[in-house]
């Protein structure tokens, strides 16, 4: 069962050598606990693993981290950065909102978008941050995400997406939800320009970003035991009031039932989209 | 336009408002239904078809909640599974193999929200909606009746015009869903439902809609005649627009952009 590839993984961290070495240990060490094994893990530990637990598990990780992680150094150039959202419906309490969480993420909006090299391969990449809003998508989010692809479509350039959303943001009202229409019609004349698109779902990817531009890609991967769906469980369990299946909407279900072409862990992703990227170079002229 | 937003959402909800199914007999004639998204089974919460509209040949796609509590069970009281949004795609792409017009009526409080419908792709299939109505090379008229639930809603509505009746409302959540997870309380959906401006009046100084539809004499003769007018004239206007595609992309491309500040 594919489910069980992240419950009881090969930890090929470890078997890349990149952990092998001991790491010194002080004792105050700040730690944090696996849900997935409930072990403490040492912060440095997961930090020197791209948050990946020895276990296998996933961490949430930030989006400026994982463009460190995923492009080659010092190659991300970052587009569109000065764009964010405004309080277009005057949505109570909105404002405050967002100026704290611009505070505490350190970052203007819920989505980062760039060109990038990846294993030497040019590329348009946009990478959504969890610690913002949870990734939801408002108008600034579904603007950058739309000029990336019409900036992919001028340059002819392939698009690498990493999502994490919470789905809409519900304090823009409908214009959050025209966003899903947007970005999806960009992604259309960026595929039908012939042009190749590579979303990666990271946890949780769900409500209108998994109904528009999430599940839109050629190449659909996600990253182990991450959520991957359209309802909420709570909403689904309320809704038809059963019990959900064991692993119901993780990525591992979701890849068993057709949708997602391939559960990549972190620690492969750069190689297998620098492969995917090399097998499409000049294929798009 | 005396009523709150929530009063416009509860007119929106009433069980005695015309149904797609009315508004399909009422405004066309010849009406075929047409079963099935070819792939897993026919969802009844979408009905799909063939008709003439004041004699030319259109597609007519319609979410149906029923009237009757059997048949309110039976269409799922209009929260459509995927198969649904999948046979809606496969008749819009017959629409344009065949060079017919699309018109699609919309009232659903949301795509539905069930372990199979998850189970077999609901974002995806609403994805799947948005990208290629996009693109679709004949005309696209989509009315909200009632209920404009989410993705729910719009995986019909990527249209060249959208239309709403006076007291549809169309909403990226429910109020109620809102309150809840904003405010912990569901007494707020009054709240949530001024503040989410979701009536149709908001909906149109947003960009969003082109046309509000009078609800005078809804459901009489009248009532349909006018609506039969009005997309007789707008297709007519539609079907001579050589950029009919780039416009919708157009159309959509700049709703929002002016709630983006730029430093
Ligand atoms: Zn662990």
């Amino acid at each position: 069962m594919a489910v069980m590839n992240f419950l009881k993984p090969k930890n090929q961290l470890e078997e890349g050598g990149r952990t092998s070495a001991p790491i010194q240990r002080d004792a105050g060490e700040p730690e944090k606990n696996c849900p997935n094994c409930h072990k403490d893990i040492a912060l440095s530990r997961l930090w020197a693993n791209d948050l990946v637990c020895p276990c296998g598990y996933h961490f949430r990780m930030k989006a400026r981290q994982r463009i460190q992680m995923i492009a080659d150094k010092g190659r991300f150039r970052e587009l569109f950065s000065g764009m964010k959202a405004d309080n277009p419906l005057n949505f109570p309490g909105y404002r405050d909102k967002i100026e704290t969480v611009r505070a505490a993420s350190g970052e203007r909006e819920a989505v980062l978008c760039g060109t990038a090299m990846i294993g030497k391969q040019k590329c348009c990449l946009f990478v959504m941050e969890s610690y913002f809003m949870m990734g939801s998508m408002g108008s600034a989010v579904g603007e950058k995400i739309t000029l990336l692809f019409e900036y992919a479509i001028q340059y002819r350039l392939p698009v690498i997406g990493f999502t994490v959303s919470g789905g809409a943001r519900m304090q823009e009202g409908l214009l959050s939800l025209m966003q899903m229409a947007k970005t999806s019609a960009a992604v259309k004349r960026h595929s039908d320009a012939g042009l190749l698109y590579i979303a990666v779902l990271t946890d949780p990817t769900t409500g209108g970003v998994t109904a528009s531009f999430a599940m839109e890609a050629d190449i659909i991967l996600a990253e182990p035991g991450a959520t991957v769906g359209f309802a909420g469980t709570r909403v689904i369990e309320q809704t038809t009031k059963k019990s959900l299946p064991k692993g119901f909407q993780q990525s591992e279900f979701v890849l068993e039932h057709g949708f997602i072409d391939s559960i990549i862990p972190r620690v492969s992703q750069k190689k297998y989209l620098t492969e995917i990227l090399k097998m499409h170079d000049g294929r798009a002229i | 336009m005396s009523e709150s937003a929530y009063e416009r959402v509860k007119l929106a909800r009433d069980k005695d408002r015309p149904t797609g199914l009315d508004y399909i007999r009422n405004i066309f004639k010849g009406f075929i239904e047409f079963h099935g998204d070819r792939r897993y089974a026919d969802d009844p919460a979408i009905v799909g078809g063939i008709a003439r509209l004041n004699g030319s040949p259109v597609t007519v796609i319609a979410i149906e909640k029923g009237h009757t509590a059997k048949e309110r069970t039976y269409r799922n009281f209009g929260a459509p599974n995927p198969e649904g949004y999948r046979k809606a795609l496969r008749l819009m792409k017959q629409a344009e193999k065949f060079g017919r017009p699309i018109i699609c009526f919309i009232d659903t409080s949301g795509a539905f929200c069930g372990i199979g419908a998850e189970e077999r792709g609901q974002g995806q299939a609403i994805a799947e909606n948005l990208m290629e109505m996009s693109t679709l090379c004949v005309p696209v008229i989509s009315i909200l009746i009632g209920e404009g639930g989410s993705g729910g809603a719009l995986a019909l509505a990527v249209a060249d015009r959208v239309w709403m009746l006076q007291n549809a409302v169309y909403s990226v959540i429910s109020p109620e869903g809102c309150a809840s997870i904003l405010w912990k309380d569901l007494a707020k959906a009054e709240t949530a439902a001024q503040s989410l401006k979701l009536t149709a009046e908001d909906a149109k100084s947003l960009g969003v809609i082109e046309r509000i539809l009078s609800e005078k004499e809804i459901g009489k003769k009248e009532f349909y005649d006018r609506i039969r007018t009005l997309l007789t004239e707008e297709l007519e206007e539609l079907e001579h627009d050589p950029d009919l595609v780039s416009n919708r992309y157009d159309r959509f491309r700049n709703i929002g952009t002016g709630a983006v500040i730029k430093e």
